[in-house]
């Protein structure tokens, strides 16, 4: 049986809600254009005016903000509420450049505790559950956005934050927590702990996890609920948009339903800005539409993703996206195709290969080159030419399978692909030089 | 009676084959025999020499990717087209050879080959009752 918090919402006709989200729209440009003097030009300088936001289907008139529009607007400049209004920060971790700081009246809290209850309920949480929040308190969004949702929910809640694992699984234990919020490494952490500490998960009572904040694949998921002895749901969402909760996961498990009373969701090419039909692979981008205190209209996250309106087995009828497969900033473009090295990092793991690789893209002849080099342990290395020329061969054609354009694969010595500051370098694109 | 056998895996890169015999001879590492297979990218060095356990230690320390496999070292130079006959001899018993170089006794006119086959056992066997002086592990690290 499905739960949900919201029903009404969470399962609304496709009319009604595009009838819901045309109205908060329109009164939401109106909100920023008045309001905030920064996107005001930017719309004044692409000729639109409020007027021109009709509905829904006016959307694409909008102009785009970036991550870089939020840095120059730091920290007040996007601000739509007088301060005074406003009850709460949070903020991103801003390990490149200036941090982004989001704004929040007692109403945006309100929705996004919300949010968030309706990813607790479809994880199964009721008011009888014990909600473990392990997402780091703070500026990050993680602990806040989930506690207020468990708080909503009526869950008793466990505020641990993150850290001092042993800890957490004791009171897990002496309080008998049912359901576990963190990021995906964290809970893979707490799995291992467990072990360690000679446990199973029979002597724990957790049912289910809600895990994000973070990239994780359905490897990992496997791997945290035989672990934990839970279903393993994850969740979206990015400071700048709130936090978490933007997006979360049903019993079906097989991409996120968006909260689209609040968030409408586009598919664009990342590199013209131009809006694909849904079952688009391009950049995800959000506007909120119930936004008081920091409304961000037509935010590019970067995220690479996929949009559904496939009929779910869970009776949501709030669009599905894809948990993200890249960033756009990542992209390359090689031979017309769109390129992430994401997708070829994912094929280099199903293949039992570690994460190091080097991608080099070249232009010979007027043509793109891609060449893979990708380290290999002692156990891949054999001892002769054909044995080598094998695993090059196949790791060629599941890389083709994936991206549609056939790669040459070089497999190299562990520790050779050049590393700055520990971290590999992932991508060369020598096409620059000849530009 | 089997050998073991070093091979190493070197990139088509200057310096990366003599940072391994570099690495080899300052660890007083003596090469026995050796043959290289080549392709465009990339080359396996195959090494015989006189202390494996050590040299490995001191690749893998180094972090030169190795693996170490057990060959045969038959004799071919005691008797006139040694080398023909052997291959023959294993021919007909079935067993492919995946890869075979030879080497030489300092001191005599002894000649050798080292055979990499697919089935070690049934090799040393057939080339028992084919007549032919398989060398002790012993004997190939001292040569
Ligand atoms: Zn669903």
């Amino acid at each position: 049986m499905e739960n949900y918090w919201n029903k009404e919402i969470e399962c609304m006709s496709r009319e009604d809600m595009k009838k819901l989200q045309d109205e908060r729209l329109v009164a939401q440009v109106k909100h920023v254009y008045e309001n905030v003097p920064y996107y005001k030009k930017l719309m004044d300088e692409k000729g639109v005016t409020p007027d021109d936001i009709k509905s829904t289907d006016d959307l694409h008139k909008l102009p785009f903000l970036t991550k870089s529009d939020l840095r120059e607007a730091y920290p007040y400049g996007l601000l739509a509420k007088p301060l005074a209004d406003c009850v709460r920060i949070h903020s991103t971790s801003g390990t490149t450049g200036k941090r982004v700081v989001a704004f929040y009246t007692q109403h945006d809290i309100d929705i996004w505790d919300d949010c968030c209850a309706r990813a607790i309920t479809a994880a199964g949480g009721t008011k009888e559950d014990v909600c473990h929040v392990a997402y780091g308190f703070g500026l990050f969004t993680g602990g806040a956005g989930l506690n207020g949702g468990s708080h909503k929910v009526g869950c008793l809640t466990l505020p641990m934050s993150s850290g001092n694992t042993e800890r957490q699984i004791q009171f897990m234990r002496d309080l008998g927590s049912t359901i576990l919020c963190c990021t995906p490494s964290y809970a893979a952490y707490i799995g291992e702990t467990l072990h360690e500490m000679g446990l199973t998960p029979d002597d724990i009572k957790l049912k289910a996890g809600i895990f994000g904040a973070e990239p994780w694949t359905e490897e990992m998921r496997r791997e945290i609920e035989k672990s934990l002895g839970i279903k393993a749901y994850d969740i979206y969402g990015l400071t700048e948009t709130s936090g978490p909760g933007v997006a979360f996961e049903c019993s079906e498990q097989s991409g996120m339903h968006i909260n689209e009373d609040n968030f409408i969701a586009e598919i664009i090419d990342p590199d013209t800005g131009e809006v694909l039909p849904e079952g688009s692979k391009g950049e995800l981008v959000f506007t909120s539409i119930t936004k008081e205190a920091f409304p961000l209209l037509r935010y590019r996250t970067r995220d690479i993703c996929v949009l559904s309106r496939k009929k779910c087995s869970c009776g949501r009828t709030l669009i599905k996206m894809t948990k993200p497969m890249g960033r756009s900033d990542d992209m390359l473009i090689i031979r017309g195709v769109n390129v992430f090295p994401s997708q070829i990092e994912t094929v280099l793991i199903e293949q039992g290969y570690a994460p190091n690789y080097q991608i080099e893209v070249d232009r010979v002849n007027n043509s793109d080159t891609l060449d893979v080099y990708v380290e290999m342990n002692e156990e891949q290395f054999t001892d002769t030419v054909k044995g080598i020329q094998d695993k090059e061969k196949a790791l060629t054609a599941a890389i083709k399978q994936i991206l549609g354009i056939s790669p040459k694969v070089h497999l190299v010595s562990p520790k050779t692909i050049a590393r700055s500051e520990g971290k590999a370098v992932r991508v060369i694109d020598k096409r620059k030089l000849h530009d | 009676m089997l050998v073991k056998q070093l091979s190493v895996f070197v990139e088509n890169k200057p310096g990366k084959l003599s940072a391994v015999t570099r690495l080899l001879a300052d660890n007083n590492i003596d090469i026995r025999a050796f043959s290289v297979a080549d392709s465009r990218d990339f080359g396996i060095l195959r090494l015989i020499v006189n202390d494996p356990d050590k040299a490995s230690e001191v690749l893998k320390a180094a972090e030169v990717t190795i693996s170490v496999t057990n060959v045969i070292a038959v004799c071919i130079g005691d008797r006139p087209g040694g080398l023909a006959e052997a291959v023959e001899c294993l021919y007909k018993a079935n067993i492919s050879v995946e890869y075979m170089y030879a080497f030489v006794e300092k001191s005599g006119d002894d000649a050798y080959a080292i055979l990499r086959v697919e089935n070690n056992d049934k090799a040393l066997e057939a080339l028992t009752e084919g007549g032919f002086t398989i060398l002790s592990a012993e004997k190939v690290y001292s040569i």
